[in-house]
């Protein structure tokens, strides 16, 4: 891993008026968060929270039963989350998580009621404008019994905020029978330095899936989030789609921890470096049986670049089924003819399959977004891969 | 529409192909019969030009235009189609996406097109994934109806199909060949004088000749071509006496060579 030096950014001062329209933003800003999977236009949202830099400039909800609110009005109100603050993580772990617990300068708190499930997601955005800024954000997600939210999460740094820190702790927390679905994507500039570092919970009967896109260049991500299925039956499902471009360094993984009979827990990740370094965990976990688990890490290297597969397996129970397929390679050349044959050029052939191998429609994502993603997809040089 | 003229092809470096000329005209359908391992598949993909098939003398002109060496998706968009026999599976396009590309442009009504080789239901799966014998067909047929190539290659229509799906497949192919919609009531004069579509089609059981138009049908045996004959002569022929009886129809220099090649 390599070393980030993190007095280089202010952590302070960040600071910006309230934006209560988001469609009052700047163009600019516009394309870049369609990208991060803010849509300013859509109506469609269960609610809607932005932080720009340092400050939280708009928090909307439109439902009954969903909370959403700046971390720092959510600490203050239920005197600092005792049950949900800093108990999946500790702040000692590294100088990132040091960071954000000692100067914690922004993040969301979302809370839906028991029973309450909402069919439109909230849309949560993490906005770096400033030149230098860092991001210590804290997020605390909880989706109550039998509830179900779905999260489109994004973060970006803006066109001329290439230099900037986004440090970002994030517990779930999914009761008995809840379904959490969060979709990630990020939009970082080129020297931006990520490192999110998450934890999950899931109890009884409940539900997480994590969708992960990037697509755009980052400077330096580490992130490596856990989540445990402490309940009976409960089931977690990691699909990531990482695209690398000269420059970048991805390390990137997911851990799953299947502590309870008749869990279930599945990563599947794909990975494309057209010049980046991809570094490519996965880890399943089982301390309870039955249980199982799969892992799929493919990569796809085009143009140079490297992927590193560490797909991991870890048990001491009868009777788990723990399973996992990795592969790095290139496009297979009987599909590439199979679709010259019928009239796609080599370079129509390469980046059908690429985007076939990308797949990010089976995240179920709205229309804008899925039609962003498209787009940045087939931007990919994806001639090079021959 | 097409013609090969002494065409010897090498597969990693061993020659398959000895010296194969053959001429299929416009709206004519010819048989390739053969003993596994004869070349007949070889020769097809050569045809479309698969990496791998070396042409070491010989040309195939095609619609008047040499493209012996021409890469396989000018081949295609030349009006080349040909149906896998064992088509790769491709994870992440969905079918009827490629039904769409295989149009290259042209409008097409996916899903009536499809629905036609009850194939509907297919369309929202990723390519070939987990398909039995009859869908693979049905999806191969499928994307020729978007292609509408002017010559067909089709390597064993039958094989892993079941009856009934060999009825739906037979009277597909059968269609793509005539070029005429359902229930037209065009004469047969008529039928004949509109047919451009040519067909090159390898088979072994013979089921195909119930359904479609075959005009003329050849057995290759050892990378030759030999016994040119109606096609269906050729099939009873085959069943009555084994490829053997085809032995007398090679030259007599070729016949100390081709009675070393194993019979299967």
């Amino acid at each position: 891993m390599s070393t980030v030096d993190l007095s280089r950014y202010s952590f302070s001062g960040g600071e910006h008026a309230a934006v209560d329209d988001l469609t009052s933003l700047p163009q600019m800003d516009h394309q870049r968060l369609v990208l991060a999977g803010i849509d300013v236009h859509d109506k469609a949202v269960s609610g809607a929270f932005m932080q720009m830099d340092h400050a939280g400039v708009h928090c909307q909800t439109r439902q009954e039963g969903l909370e959403l609110m700046d971390i720092r009005k959510a600490l203050e109100k239920y005197d600092g989350l005792p049950q949900h603050c800093w108990k999946l993580l500790t702040p000692d772990k590294d100088d990132f998580t040091r960071m954000a617990h000692e100067q914690l300068n922004g993040g969301y708190f979302v809370r839906v009621a028991k029973g309450v499930r909402l069919s439109e997601p909230v849309q949560s955005c993490m906005f770096i404008k400033g030149h230098g800024a860092g991001q210590s954000i804290h997020n605390i997600v909880i989706v109550e019994e039998g509830a179900e939210l779905h999260i489109l999460g994004g973060c970006a740094t803006a066109h001329d905020a290439g230099h900037a820190a986004h440090l970002g702790i994030t517990e779930y927390y999914v009761e008995k029978g809840g379904k959490l679905t969060f979709t990630m994507i990020h939009n970082w500039g080129e020297s931006t330095v990520v490192r999110p570092r998450s934890a999950g919970v899931v109890d009884a009967g409940g539900v997480f899936q994590n969708n992960y896109i990037l697509l755009k260049p980052v400077g330096d991500l580490q992130m490596n989030p856990l989540i445990s299925l402490n309940g009976e039956g409960a089931v977690a499902r990691f699909n990531s789609v990482v695209v690398a471009p000269v420059g970048s360094y991805v390390d990137s993984g997911n851990r799953i921890e299947l502590n309870a009979p008749h869990t279930r827990g599945e990563v599947i990740s794909r990975v494309l470096t057209t010049g980046g370094t991809v570094i490519n965990r996965g880890l399943i976990r089982a301390a309870a049986s039955p249980a199982r688990g799969h892992l799929e890490c493919k990569g796809l290297i085009m143009g140079g670049g490297r992927i590193h597969a560490i797909p991991e397996l870890d048990s001491n129970q009868d009777g788990v089924e723990l399973s996992h397929e990795a592969a790095v390679g290139k496009i297979a050349q009987e599909e590439m003819e199979y679709l010259m044959a019928r009239g796609l050029d080599e370079d129509e052939a390469a980046s059908t399959i690429v985007r076939g191998f990308l797949n990010v429609d089976i995240m179920g994502l709205p229309a804008p977004l899925q039609k962003a993603m498209d787009e940045q997809i087939a931007l990919l040089d994806a001639g090079k891969a021959m | 529409m097409l013609e090969i003229r002494d065409l010897h092809v090498s597969v990693h470096g061993t020659p398959v192909l000895k010296g194969i000329d053959l001429h299929v005209a416009p709206g004519e359908t010819f048989i390739l019969f053969g003993p596994n391992g004869s070349g007949k598949t070889t020769l097809l993909l050569s045809l479309m030009g698969f990496s791998g098939y070396e042409v070491t003398r010989g040309e195939i002109i095609f619609k008047g235009e040499d493209i012996t060496h021409a890469p396989m998706h000018e081949r295609a968009r030349l009006g080349l189609g040909m149906s896998f026999q064992r088509p790769p599976t491709i994870h992440g396009l969905a079918t009827g996406k490629l039904v769409e590309l295989c149009s290259r442009g042209r409008e097409v009504d996916v899903p009536a097109l499809a629905r036609r080789v009850h194939f509907d239901q297919f369309l929202a799966r990723d390519v070939n994934a987990g398909f039995s014998g009859g869908e693979l067909k049905r999806s191969e047929l499928l994307q020729l109806m978007a292609q509408r190539p002017d010559l067909l290659l089709f390597d064993e229509p039958e094989s892993g199909v079941d009856l009934e799906n060999m009825a739906l497949v037979g009277k597909t192919v059968r269609h793509l060949l005539d070029g005429m919609p359902d229930n037209c009531n065009a004469s047969l004069r008529q039928r004949a004088k509109c047919r451009s579509t040519s067909g090159l089609i390898i088979t072994h059981t013979g089921h195909i000749l119930e359904y479609v138009n075959a005009h003329r049908g050849q057995v290759m045996y050892n990378g030759k071509l030999c016994c040119e004959a109606r096609p269906r002569e050729i099939l009873d022929h085959i069943a009555l006496h084994g490829y053997q009886e085809c032995l007398r129809c090679l030259a007599s220099d070729m016949f100390g060579k081709i009675a070393e090649a194993p019979l299967s």
